[in-house]
C-alpha cells in the first residue's frame, strides 16, 4: 500500500533517476574505499570529490528548478543561497581547527588574529556546534529568502524586475563578503580546515561519507520537490506560473505560495553550499558571483525545466562538460562554448534534454496507439 | 431612467425614478452607487450605478468602450474607483477596500473576456484547482484539495459538457471548450455571484445556443451578471437588461424595452 502509494508519485524518469542516483551513492563510496586501487571498477579519490561536487550543484538546480520550472520565478540569485550555506559550514570548520591554526589561538580564527581582533564576534557564537551550524546552513539562506520574497511578491514584483534584483541582491552580498571588518574572511573566505565531526576532513573515509551525505541529500531534496509539484500545491504553481492575475481571480493567494517555495527553495540550495564545502576545502565570496547564479540558470534549462531529473542532469553534464575543456587545450574558449550551448538549447531544444526526451517518447506511444486503433479498424473491417 | 450626474448620491433617496421601488443597499446582492473612474483623464467610468438583487441574472450591453469590463475590473479588485460605493452581500463589504483574492474569498467568481484557463493543466485539474475549499499553502500540500472525490469535479464537468475531454490538457481544447471550461471553473468556485465577460465571443451559433441554455441551467441556483454584444444570445438569456453608455446607465429593464429606446437605437444597436 504505502510502495504503491509512493511509486505513484514518481514517472519513469523519477524512478529512473532515484534508481540510478541509490546505485552511485552506495556504489561510489564503497567502490573507493573497498576495491583494489587497481581494479577496473575502483574510483579514485579525486574522482569521488569531482562527482560529489557536481551533485552539490545538481542539488542548487534542483532547488532552482522548483521556483523556475514551476512557479516561473526566475531567480538570478540562487547563488547567493548555496553561498551562505557554504559559509555556515566554512564557519563550523573553522572553529573545529581550534588552536591548530597558523597563530595557534585556540579561540580565533586565524583570519580575525591576523586583523587583531580580539574577541569572536557574536555572529560566530554556536557555530562550534555542530546541530547549530546544521539548522543554520538552512535557516541562513532560508530566511534571507523569505525576507526578501516577502517585500518583493507582496509588491508583486514579477518578471525580469525579480530577476534583476535576485541578481542585485547576490552582488550586494559578494560586495558586502569582500569586506574584511563583515567578519567572514574578507577576500580569501575560510579555508584551511581540518576537522568534520571529528573526523579528518582530508581522511578517504570522511571524503566517501561526505559524497554519500550529499547523493543523499540530492535524493532527499528530489523526493521533497517531486512531492511538493505532485500535491495541488504543484498544481497552484503551475497555475501561477501560467496565469497568474487568474489563480489570483480564483482565490489563491499567489504571493503565500511564492513564498514558501522561495523559501523551501533557498534552505535546499544552502544544504547543497553547506556539502560543497568540505569537499572543495575553501569558501570564499566568488561564489556570490553573479556569474555563479547565471551559470545555474544555463544548468537547467540545458536540462530541462520544470522536470526536477532535468536540472540535476543538466548540472552535471554541463559540469562534466566544463571540467573536461577547461582542462585542455580548450580553456580559454570555454565561456564562448558555454554561451553557444545556452543558445543552442534555446533555439532548438527549448525543453532542454529530458523535456525533449519526454516529448519523443510521448509522440512514439502516440504513434504506437494510432497504428493499433488503424489496425484493429482493418481487423474489424475484415470480419 | 434618469440619474442624478452632478455628483455621487450617497443618499438613496436621492434615487429618481424606475418603474421599481428605489434599491436599497440591504436588498442588493451587489450595489454599485457613483462609482467613477479616470485612466490618464479619460473617465472610464461616470457616477455608474448598478443593484444586482440575489438570484438574479442581469445582461449589460453597450458599445465598444462604454466600460462593461472597467466595471467588472472595479468589482472584482483589478481597478480600484475613484470614487463611489461598491458594496457587496447586502451592504456587508466594502469592495473598494479589498483586493482580488479577498474579494474572490468572498465568493464573487469572473470569468474573462479572453477565455484564461490553466493551459499546461488537464480539464480536470483546471476545475479541480477552482473548487470552493481551503486555498493557503499548506492546504494545498496536505489538504483536502489533495483528497477531492473525482465525482465533484466530474459533477462540473458534466454540467459543463466536457466530461470526455476531463484529461485533456487545457490548451488542447477548442476555444468555446475553454469558454465552457471557464464558466465550469466559475460553478466549481461556488460563488455568491458570476461575472461573465463576453462568453459567446467566437463561439458558433449551436455553441452560442448551448451556452445559453448552460448560463439559464447555473442561474437556477446562483446570481450572475453577463456582458455580451451578441442580442440573439442575450435574448435567449430571457433576463433584465442593462444598456451602458460612455461609462454610465443609458438604459435599464426589459430587452424588448431597452431595444426600443430611442438613445439605445442612437449610440448601439443602430437604426
Amino acid at each position: 500500500m504505502i510502495t504503491k502509494l509512493f511509486l505513484e508519485r514518481y514517472d519513469k524518469v523519477g524512478l529512473i533517476f532515484l534508481g540510478i542516483m541509490a546505485t552511485i551513492a552506495i556504489f561510489v563510496p564503497l567502490s573507493n574505499l573497498l576495491l583494489p586501487t587497481d581494479s577496473f571498477l575502483h574510483v579514485p579519490t579525486y574522482v569521488m570529490s569531482l562527482i560529489g561536487k557536481y551533485l552539490c550543484y545538481a542539488i542548487l538546480a534542483l532547488s532552482l528548478d522548483l521556483v523556475w520550472g514551476y512557479c516561473g520565478i526566475l531567480s538570478l540569485g540562487h547563488g547567493a543561497f548555496f553561498a551562505l550555506g557554504g559559509y555556515a559550514m566554512g564557519m563550523y570548520l573553522m572553529r573545529q581547527i581550534g588552536a591548530r591554526g597558523v597563530y595557534g589561538n585556540p579561540d580565533l580564527p586565524d583570519f580575525m588574529v591576523f586583523l587583531n581582533w580580539k574577541v569572536l564576534p557574536w555572529f560566530w557564537y554556536g557555530f562550534d556546534m555542530f546541530p547549530f551550524a546544521l539548522l543554520m546552513m538552512a535557516l541562513v539562506p532560508g530566511l534571507l529568502a523569505f525576507l526578501f520574497g516577502w517585500l518583493a511578491f507582496r509588491s508583486r514584483v514579477t518578471g525580469v524586475y525579480l530577476s534583476i534584483i535576485t541578481q542585485a541582491m547576490t552582488y550586494a552580498l559578494l560586495l558586502a563578503f569582500f569586506r574584511n571588518d563583515m567578519g567572514f574572511g574578507g577576500n580569501n573566505g575560510l579555508t584551511d580546515f581540518k576537522d568534520i565531526l571529528g573526523f579528518s576532513i582530508q581522511a578517504q573515509g570522511t571524503r566517501a561519507a561526505l559524497f554519500f551525505a550529499t547523493a543523499l541529500l540530492l535524493i532527499l531534496s528530489y523526493v521533497l520537490a517531486r512531492w511538493m509539484v505532485t500535491t495541488a500545491f504543484g498544481k497552484v504553481l503551475i497555475a501561477v506560473r501560467d496565469a497568474e492575475s487568474r489563480t489570483r481571480f480564483l482565490g489563491y493567494r499567489v504571493e503565500h505560495f511564492k513564498l514558501l517555495v522561495f523559501t523551501v527553495s533557498a534552505a535546499m540550495a544552502g544544504l547543497a553550499g553547506a556539502l560543497y564545502v568540505p569537499q572543495v576545502g575553501i569558501i570564499n565570496p566568488s561564489e556570490f558571483s553573479p556569474a555563479n547564479s547565471i551559470e545555474a540558470v544555463i544548468w537547467v534549462a540545458v536540462g530541462g525545466r520544470g522536470t526536477l531529473v532535468g536540472a540535476a542532469l543538466g548540472a552535471v553534464v554541463v559540469n562534466f562538460l566544463k571540467t573536461w575543456f577547461t582542462t585542455g587545450f580548450l580553456a580559454p574558449y570555454w565561456l564562448f562554448m558555454l554561451g553557444g550551448l545556452f543558445i543552442f538549447v534555446t533555439l532548438a531544444m527549448p525543453k532542454g534534454i529530458v523535456g525533449t526526451l519526454q516529448d519523443w517518447s510521448a509522440r512514439r506511444r502516440e504513434r504506437a496507439t494510432y497504428t493499433e486503433k488503424s489496425a484493429q479498424k482493418i481487423a474489424e473491417q475484415g470480419e | 431612467m434618469k440619474q442624478d450626474q452632478s455628483q455621487a448620491p450617497a443618499d438613496i433617496a436621492a434615487f429618481e425614478g424606475g418603474t421599481k421601488a428605489p434599491p436599497s443597499v440591504t436588498s442588493a446582492l451587489l450595489y454599485l452607487d457613483g462609482v467613477s473612474v479616470s485612466f490618464d483623464g479619460y473617465r472610464a467610468i461616470r457616477n455608474l450605478s448598478l443593484f444586482i438583487e440575489p438570484g438574479e441574472m442581469r445582461a449589460i450591453i453597450g458599445p465598444n468602450g462604454a466600460g462593461k469590463t472597467t466595471m467588472m475590473d472595479i468589482v472584482t479588485g483589478k481597478t480600484r474607483p475613484d470614487e463611489g460605493d461598491v458594496l457587496f452581500d447586502h451592504g456587508k463589504h466594502d469592495l473598494t477596500k479589498l483586493d482580488e483574492t479577498a474579494i474572490a474569498e468572498l465568493g464573487i467568481g469572473r470569468k474573462f473576456q479572453k477565455p484564461t484557463v490553466f493551459e499546461s493543466h488537464t480539464v480536470a485539474d483546471n476545475v479541480l484547482l477552482a473548487l470552493s475549499g481551503p486555498r493557503g499553502p499548506f492546504a494545498s500540500l496536505f489538504g483536502w484539495r489533495n483528497k477531492v472525490a473525482r465525482e465533484k469535479v466530474y459533477a462540473i464537468l458534466e454540467t459543463a459538457g466536457l466530461l470526455e475531454h476531463r484529461a485533456r490538457l487545457a490548451g488542447e481544447i477548442s476555444h468555446g471548450q475553454k469558454q465552457w471550461l471557464e464558466i465550469g471553473m466559475l460553478l466549481a468556485q461556488d460563488p455568491a455571484i458570476l461575472l461573465v465577460d463576453e462568453p459567446v465571443a467566437g463561439m458558433t451559433d449551436h455553441e452560442t445556443e448551448l451556452t445559453a441554455a448552460l448560463l439559464r441551467e447555473i442561474n437556477k441556483e446562483h446570481t450572475l451578471i453577463v456582458v455580451e454584444h451578441d442580442m440573439a444570445f442575450v435574448r435567449a438569456l430571457d433576463c433584465k437588461v442593462t444598456c451602458l453608455h460612455e461609462g454610465s446607465v443609458l438604459a435599464e429593464g426589459s430587452l424588448d424595452r431597452v431595444a426600443g429606446d430611442e438613445r439605445v437605437i442612437e449610440v448601439y444597436l443602430g437604426r
